[in-house]
């Protein structure tokens, strides 16, 4: 990781809700290039709603969005992958009735995408062989993991900047949970910038260069992960110390 | 006897497998619609006559030849259902069902009085005669031939836009997860509207091939209308391979059942039929999952 | 003792039903007539439509009830009361064949409507198709049956008094409004039933529920059909677009709907308004050039359901209520 690398997603007092029910109060926080960064916190404290802000898929009442240095907070939701933006929605998200291949197709979908289609689609299938297998299997038909590095493929097919995953192991036997985090090991070595929000504290902090602690829609740490580890309020609330 | 007997039932039986092709060529469209977007055009069959009008009027009332007329027509129709969806349904998307369903009635009266205002109620026919073709003692229409090979080479072509293409594959995944589209770069109001073009196209396709078989009046849409509803019914709603499946049997019902009795009754067979399957497996005799 | 609202509603029952006797004229009787008849016919709709149970197709049942009359009439000399009977009990079995199927396996919703829908048209097909007796599209009249300057026939259930007519109709109106009342109650219920009974085993509650929807369904379609024999008798003709088919099925749901279709007096108050709206764009527009009027119904309709989507009452209720909280 290197410090002095640009930002690439900025977020500045940035607040959303659900109607009049306000969610994040003032958010900021920034992701380098090439960095992988967590939030972590609690159930409800609007790590959810911090990403689909991100994406846009809600309207955030007040704040900035940047994604290298443009902002984008009048974006429509559909243009954002455009900007290099992709995202592993919670829960996996598939689409069940569609093959695991027209799923990584959907994720192709942008146009500039879609001339790198075979060879993005190459990659994935090396990076997780058992969807190779599959490809031609409906994808509501495969278990928890093999969805998930279904999702995560999919999100690839864009060929993203960045990458935002949404707590991609809640659900997962333990098993499967230590293999997803090695994916997301192995992207930041890679060179994929990921955003990646977790409640899963202890495996996160262990895959990721920086972290963020979200606590009722407020930042209330950040720092190296390796800082986090060592927080005093987040080994007692947290890791159970 | 004997021997005629059975040759005037063959030709019955595959003059029911081209009415067959047609008819599945019209559940297509509303299977789509309904597929994707979960709203019922009651007044699909409307849109057809729309569409036979417009063709109708602009070979014989505009002298434009026909290779003209009939995409004009197709590409006329594809915009009614954009607009249709754009104007009409859009408002009520988030309405109850009967408000959906009662709105395309509203436009299936709209529809049916705006052409006979247009043309008023005059049985009006497009003068165009294919020749037919002969195959030992059976003679079968030189246009439902055509309407059937039409049919199947559209059939096939919207096959292979859903399962091959982007924009068909995003189709086939929107009544999946609409909530996601956008992360992937989908606006999911285009592709509505998209669909319903489409719809709507298929619409003016069929409008295309019925001209060439049946004269054209406001009224002609009660013909085929409810039984495309049964046979889209039958094949389970939304389900396109079902409605296919139905199509050709609902054909054939109509079309041996109006050998042995007149041609109403053929319909009426038809619909004997489909209530008693409806008391076998109510959710249409090929859906695997929906209900209502 | 009576409370406010119900004793200014006897009073305008009353005031409504010494109407004939101030003498109104023809065609204002008439209005009157049709109004209370399409008001019953339209309620009688609305007891299922309010539970979910949207029928498109209710126009079979209504062109069953006058075609039977008529036909057994014509035909047969048999009296419209029995040849009611017959209608009715034509009305029961093909109720039963449509509702019993989409109840018991749960179909309701588009599929039901779907399904009504093709059946008021197959209900049309066969009225066309047995044109010897029927007369098909060119429509039927019931034989005469006052001769030598007789007013009524008990006998043939043909009076040309339309005072008369007019207490018929009211009668059955108010009975459709308290059937409706009854029906409302019943399942209020049943619904509680539902939620206290909540450890009984699910299959006795299916049951219930199921016979309760085909009760009303049953219900709904034989008052249906007795407005069919009423406006046969009355109107004196009948053709299969007026009695059956999608066009007056359609006209049923919307005109309940654009009254409103939770409260009681919904259905008559879209029955009216639909009533003066087709008599006034006659009147106004009338036949210069054909169609324009139900070009005008088609599109306010789709304005309709777009604009005022809780019918008349229903928007007139909600706007009340919000200037009360306002208060």
């Amino acid at each position: 990781m290197n410090s002095t690398a640009p930002p690439m997603l900025t977020l500045a007092g940035l607040s959303a809700g659900y109607g009049s029910f306000q969610v994040l109060f003032g958010v900021s926080m920034e992701v380098r290039a090439g960095e992988s960064v967590a939030v972590i916190g609690p159930n409800g404290a609007g790590k959810t709603t911090l990403l689909r802000a991100i994406s846009k898929l809600i309207q955030p009442t007040a704040g900035q969005l940047s994604m290298e240095g443009q902002r984008y907070e009048a974006l429509p939701a559909h243009q954002v992958i455009s900007r290099g933006i992709a995202q592993v929605p919670e829960g996996r998200r598939l689409f069940p009735r569609l093959t695991v291949e027209d799923n990584l197709r959907m994720g192709a979908f942008l146009p500039a995408a879609r001339p790198h289609f075979a060879q993005r689609l190459e990659r994935v299938y090396s990076l997780f062989p058992r969807m190779k297998e599959r490809r031609l299997q409906m994808a509501g038909t495969l278990s928890g993991g093999e969805q998930q590095m279904c999702a995560i493929g999919r999100a690839l097919m864009s060929g993203p900047k960045l990458l935002l995953l949404d707590e991609p192991s809640a659900g997962l036997a333990p098993v499967v949970v230590q293999s997803i985090f090695d994916v997301v090991r192995k992207m930041g070595a890679e060179g994929y910038t990921v955003l990646i929000v977790e409640q899963n504290i202890r495996q996160v902090l262990k895959v990721v260069d920086r972290a963020y602690l979200l606590e009722t829609g407020r930042i209330h740490a950040s720092g190296s992960a390796a800082e986090l580890l060592a927080n005093d309020a987040v080994r007692r609330a947290y890791l159970g110390v | 006897m004997g021997q005629i007997f059975d040759v005037y039932f063959l030709e019955a039986v595959l003059n029911g497998l081209l009415l067959g092709g047609l008819f599945a060529l019209l559940s297509l469209g509303l299977n789509l619609i309904f597929g994707v977007i979960d709203v019922v055009w009651i007044c699909y069959a409307e849109l057809i006559m729309v569409g036979m009008y417009a063709i109708w009027w602009m070979h014989t009332q505009q002298g434009l030849p026909l290779w003209v007329a009939m995409p004009a027509g197709i590409a006329f129709v594809g915009a009614v259902g954009a607009g249709l969806h754009q104007f009409v349904i859009r408002p009520v998307l988030a309405a109850e069902p009967i408000n959906q369903l009662l709105v395309t009635g509203g436009v299936l009266f709209l529809l049916q009085a705006l052409a006979t205002v247009a043309f008023g109620v005059e049985f009006q026919n497009l003068g165009v005669r294919l020749p037919g073709v002969v195959v030992g003692e059976m003679s079968f229409s030189g246009s439902r031939l055509v309407a059937f090979a039409t049919a199947m080479a559209a059939i096939a072509a919207a096959y292979l836009f859903l399962n091959r293409s982007y924009l068909g594959t995003a189709i086939r995944a929107i009544s999946q997860d609409r909530a996601i589209m956008p992360l992937m770069g989908v606006d999911p109001a285009r592709i509505y509207l998209l669909t319903s073009a489409i719809g709507g196209a298929l619409a003016g396709l069929a409008a295309c091939l019925l001209v060439l078989q049946y004269d054209v009046h406001p009224a002609i849409g009660l013909s085929f209308g409810p039984l495309t509803f049964l046979i889209c019914v039958m094949g389970g709603l939304g389900n396109l391979i079902g409605g296919f499946a139905a199509a050709f049997v609902f054909a054939q019902f109509i079309s041996v059942g109006g050998f042995f009795l007149q041609l109403e009754w053929g319909y009426v067979l038809a619909f004997g039929f489909f209530i008693a399957t409806m008391f076998w497996k109510p959710e249409g005799l090929f859906s695997k999952r929906r209900k209502a | 003792m009576m409370k406010k609202r119900q004793i200014v509603a006897l009073l305008l029952l009353v005031a409504l039903a010494a109407t004939p006797l101030f003498d109104p004229g023809k065609y204002a009787l008439h209005l009157m007539v049709m109004a209370l008849l399409w008001s019953y016919i339209y309620t009688s709709w609305s007891i299922m439509g309010r539970l979910g149970l949207v029928s498109f197709g209710h126009g079979a049942f209504l062109g069953i009830g006058a075609y039977t009359v008529v036909m057994l009439w014509n035909l047969a000399g048999i009296s419209p009361w029995l040849g009611a009977l017959v209608a009715v009990a034509i009305t029961l079995v093909v109720a039963v064949l449509i509702g019993l199927p989409c109840f018991r396996f749960k179909i309701v919703g588009h599929y039901f409507a779907l399904v009504t829908l093709a059946l008021s048209e197959v209900t049309r097909l066969i009225i066309v198709g047995l044109r010897d007796s029927t007369g098909g599209s060119l429509g039927l009249t019931p034989k005469p049956a006052l001769t030598d300057g007789a007013t009524s026939s008990l006998w043939a259930m043909q009076f040309s008094d339309k005072a008369v007519w007019f207490y018929i109709v009211l009668l059955c109106w108010l009975a459709a409004l308290w059937i409706w009342h009854r029906v409302d109650r019943s399942m209020n219920r049943l619904a509680l039933e539902a939620i206290s009974e909540e450890e009984d085993a699910a299959a006795s509650i299916g049951v219930n529920v199921t016979r309760a929807k085909l009760t009303v369904t049953l219900l709904s379609a034989v008052m249906t059909c007795i407005g069919g024999v009423l406006y046969a008798q009355y109107q004196l003709y009948i053709n299969p677009e007026t009695v059956s088919g999608i066009g007056i099925s359609l006209q049923m749901v919307f005109g309940v709907i654009a009254g409103g279709l939770f409260v009681m007096l919904g259905p008559t108050v879209g029955a009216v308004f639909l009533l003066l709206l087709s008599e006034s764009l006659r009147v106004l527009i009338g036949n210069k050039v054909l169609g324009v009027d139900i070009t005008i119904y088609g599109l306010l309709l789709v304005l309709f359901i777009i604009y005022m989507p809780k019918g008349i009452v229903g928007t007139l209720l909600q706007r009340l209520d919000q200037r009360g909280s306002a208060r």
